[in-house]
């Protein structure tokens, strides 16, 4: 079971806000997903190469041609506050 | 260890009881992180061209915006910019390459990761001079964010403006090995890097329009040890001389954390050229708020982008790309030429000095200038009178002309200040036959040492003060015996020539 301490530390990372109730059950649940993906090691894997995609497809590049952009406006409708020029966030330094 | 110190004093880690044994027994260790923006037309996952001061986000779309359903594709030319630098560099180029993402909130950075590489970067390893290189891998860069201040015209104080322009443009992070020992060594091999990837056409290397970055780690351990102290990040270094200057700042300020026997802490810092330090020295040098370890960015591959596979027809093609490189210029020049250290690595870093001296050097003037004094009057006197950094090719100045000059200097058929008096026609007018000015202004050396003998012989009874201190051994005061030959001879006299007739003529 992993610690309080840690579910905090990655609810933290993860910008998410668990109240105090949450945090057990949250521990719980994570330990279980944990335990699961734990089992994958007791096989013998060391000359099976990593599975990073489920097709063997390489060298999908693309040209270095430009394509058009979105107009500004449309861009900014997507966001929740903008400025004349800008997407406004709420400051990181403040 | 001495015994004074030994047994006095607070125990304190190995480190600074070293330090304080000599006071200067500490070796500063340094490495370099260099962001090189490449010089692509689009940015690195998508076809947004890249921005140069275009009006705010109107160069986004959905996948440098980060919109849900959006799908990176990696740019060939990006990757074969990678290559470039790898092969530059000396580097092992993988087979196959992978992007992770590195996962971190920050408003610059619409998905809440940045594409970047972990366990397998495009190129491993290498070496450009005395510094071993890490690797080398590609990732994108960030959206600029602006903050208002209190005195913002936006909502008071606590709100940012994010211009996602920049978001997605290619960069190549070079990480070097801590082989660097001083803030001079690491801005000069910094120099080095940046003149070599100018050549390679792969960025425009601007420092002050951030298309070179550099961080720097810095640690500092006992002189002659093999291990490494703690070390911090040192951010924000946008000039050479705010590189020379953070890195010296950070090491003081890491040497009295050390010999006052407290214990470097890890950590980021920002790097203010525009304060002053606690201590009074330039710049002060400021925490980051700490960001993630290294673990807490949660690398995982990258399931948008498949692997890169770099196939012979790739390293083919970024091989023929490359031309000759700063470094090797410079050790041709000094191997086939002879050209002193010093002048070989001036021609060789700045490409269009290195290429007028060899159109010059081409030019099989008669009589031949040797290539020194080629080298010397083209990075002296024809750069100082074409003002900082000009190319000489696009001056009057054609360079089989100057090849001539230098020529008929050599040969002492010009003096040098004759010499220079044509250089500035030159420059001014142009022409191609040096021998022709020299000619019509009546500059040539003056031949027989009878006619140059009697004008010395004038200077130095017009100046007989002057000439008793010389003959009585203060040399420095044959400058106004010398002074009045050229006037006399408007030039035209050799100086070493005029010296010795000096000499002889007052019998010393």
């Amino acid at each position: 079971m992993i610690e309080r301490d840690e579910v905090l530390h990655v609810a933290r990372l993860a910008r998410l806000a668990l109240s105090d109730e949450e945090i057990e059950p949250m521990a719980r649940e994570l330990s279980a997903v944990l335990d699961h993906v734990a089992k994958i090691g007791e096989l013998s894997l060391d000359d099976v190469a990593p599975t990073l995609h489920v097709v063997e497809v390489t060298g999908a590049l693309r040209p270095d041609e430009p394509r058009p952009s979105l107009p500004r406006e449309v861009a900014f409708e997507q966001a929740p506050e903008v400025g004349d020029e800008g997407f406004l966030v709420p400051s990181p330094q403040a | 260890m001495s015994e004074g110190t030994a047994g006095a004093g607070p125990v304190s880690a190995d480190a600074s009881a070293a330090a304080s044994d000599s006071g200067a027994a500490l070796e500063p260790v340094i490495g370099l992180e260099i962001h090189v923006q490449l010089a692509t037309a689009t940015k690195m996952f998508c076809g947004c061209e890249l921005s140069f001061g275009q009006p705010p986000n109107t160069r986004t779309c959905p996948v440098c915006l980060g919109l849900p359903g959006s799908l990176p594709v990696a740019n060939e030319r990006a990757v074969h910019f990678g290559l470039m630098i790898g092969l530059a560099l000396g580097s092992q180029l993988a087979p196959r390459s992978i992007f992770h993402r590195k996962n971190y909130f920050y408003p610059d950075l619409p998905k809440g990761y940045q594409i970047s590489q972990y366990d397998e970067p495009l190129c491993l390893g290498g070496r450009l001079g005395e510094v071993r290189i890490h690797r080398v891998h590609l990732e994108e860069d960030a959206a600029k964010l602006i903050h208002v201040g209190e005195s913002g015209r936006i909502h008071g104080s606590d709100t940012s403006v994010v211009d996602f322009n920049r978001g997605g443009t290619p960069l190549a992070e070079i990480v070097t090995e801590p082989d660097l020992r001083s803030p001079e060594q690491a801005s000069e091999w910094l120099r080095l890097l940046r003149a070599t990837l100018r050549q390679l056409g792969v960025s425009d290397v601007n420092m002050e329009e951030g298309s070179l970055r550099c961080d720097a780690n810095i640690s500092l351990r006992p002189a002659g040890s093999e291990e490494l102290g703690v070390k911090t990040e040192l951010k924000n270094m946008n000039s050479f001389r705010f590189i020379e200057r953070g890195i010296r700042a950070e090491i003081e300020r890491q040497r009295e954390i050390i010999e006052s026997g407290d214990t470097v802490v890890q950590e980021t810092l920002h790097f203010d050229p525009t304060t002053r330090s606690a201590g009074g020295g330039a710049g002060a040098i400021t925490s980051l708020r700490s960001k993630e370890q290294a673990h807490d960015y949660r690398y995982f591959p990258e399931p948008d982008l498949l692997p890169v596979a770099i196939d012979e027809a790739m390293r083919q093609a970024a091989r023929e790309a490359m031309s000759e490189l700063p470094a090797q210029r410079a050790e041709r020049y000094r191997r086939e030429l002879k050209l002193s250290a010093d002048s070989a690595q001036l021609l060789a870093f700045r490409s269009e000095l290195g290429d007028y001296f060899e159109a010059a050097h081409a030019a099989h003037a008669d009589p031949s200038p040797p290539a020194q004094a080629l080298a010397n009057w083209i990075s002296g006197d024809l750069a100082a009178r074409l003002g900082d950094g000009e190319d000489p090719a696009a001056s009057r100045v054609q360079a089989p002309a100057l090849a001539a000059l230098v020529g008929l200097v050599a040969a002492k058929r010009v003096s040098v200040g004759a010499g220079r008096q044509v250089l500035d026609k030159l420059v001014a007018e142009g022409g191609e036959d040096p021998a022709a000015i020299v000619e019509a202004q009546g500059l040539a050396s003056l031949g027989g040492e009878d006619e140059l003998g009697a004008i010395v012989a004038a200077a130095l009874a017009a100046n007989a003060d002057a000439a008793e201190r010389v003959r009585a051994g203060n040399e420095k005061a044959i400058g106004p015996i010398v002074g009045a030959v050229m006037r006399e001879t408007k030039g035209r006299a050799d100086g070493t020539e005029v010296t010795r007739l000096v000499h002889e003529q007052l019998g010393i």
